[in-house]
């Protein structure tokens, strides 16, 4: 069964990780993922502030889950996705798979946030040195990088 | 008969200025794409918010629903960009 938190706060990579083998404790390989506001030279950002649609999203979330769980037959995966604003460096999801073999917990890492990109229910905001403020627009890359998994 | 509740999300909130409404189903309207050419119809902020549809996705009951996806009275039916979560 997939643990799925959607939440304003921080979260701790390391317990996440623990939780997650401690949920399987007959795993031979444990994946994760973590992404983190982004400000470099090229896109400079002050914030980033994350919308979601309360209801769906830990719905969408746990579907995510299940679909990973049953596809790459995983022992217990875990999906925690923050909203509100973040600031540069602040980490917004973790997702982590845990499967008997190395491959599946990999492969199954992979598919939770590439598929949670385009089939969440979030949306970026981000607010640039100056204070002007942009939706961030969905990229075809993320389209084809969840369609590689159809 | 319930209301028919929509909810707007991201820059389709900022646009029409709020963030949801509660309305009775129109009489005619029995998709996903008929409730946008209702809504359109009603002012020029909806008409502009929806005019493009490759920048509108579409939420039936909490489920990512198409412009054929039936609506009924008491659904809750959200639009909203396409996500940028993760």
């Amino acid at each position: 069964m997939g643990l799925v938190r959607v939440q304003a706060a921080d979260f701790d990579p390391g317990l996440a990780l623990a939780e997650l083998q401690a949920a399987a404790p007959t795993a031979g390989g444990i994946g994760s993922f973590i992404g983190v506001v982004r400000s470099d030279a090229r896109r400079p950002i002050e914030s980033l502030t994350l919308e979601h649609y309360p209801g769906m999203t830990e719905v969408a979330l746990a579907d995510i889950a299940a679909q990973a769980e049953q596809r790459f037959g995983l022992l217990a995966c875990t999906v925690i996705h923050r909203f509100g604003r973040l600031l540069p460096g602040e980490r917004i999801v973790f997702v982590g798979a845990a499967a008997s073999h190395r491959a599946a917990a990999l492969e199954a890492t992979g598919f939770l946030i590439d598929w949670l990109k385009t089939a969440a229910p979030f949306w970026k905001k981000e607010r640039r040195p100056g204070g002007a403020e942009s939706w961030v627009e969905a990229l075809a890359a993320d389209d084809s990088a969840a369609a590689k998994w159809r | 008969m319930a209301p028919l509740r929509i909810l707007y999300f991201a820059w389709l909130r900022e646009r029409l200025g709020r963030g949801g409404e509660d309305l009775l189903l129109p009489e005619g309207v029995s998709t996903v794409g008929a409730l946008i050419a209702w809504l359109q119809a009603r002012d020029d902020a909806y008409r502009a918010a929806f005019a493009n549809p490759g920048l509108v996705r579409a939420a039936v009951n909490q489920v990512f629903a198409r412009p054929e996806t039936p609506v009924h009275a008491g659904d809750e039916v959200a639009f909203f960009p396409p996500v940028t979560g993760g």
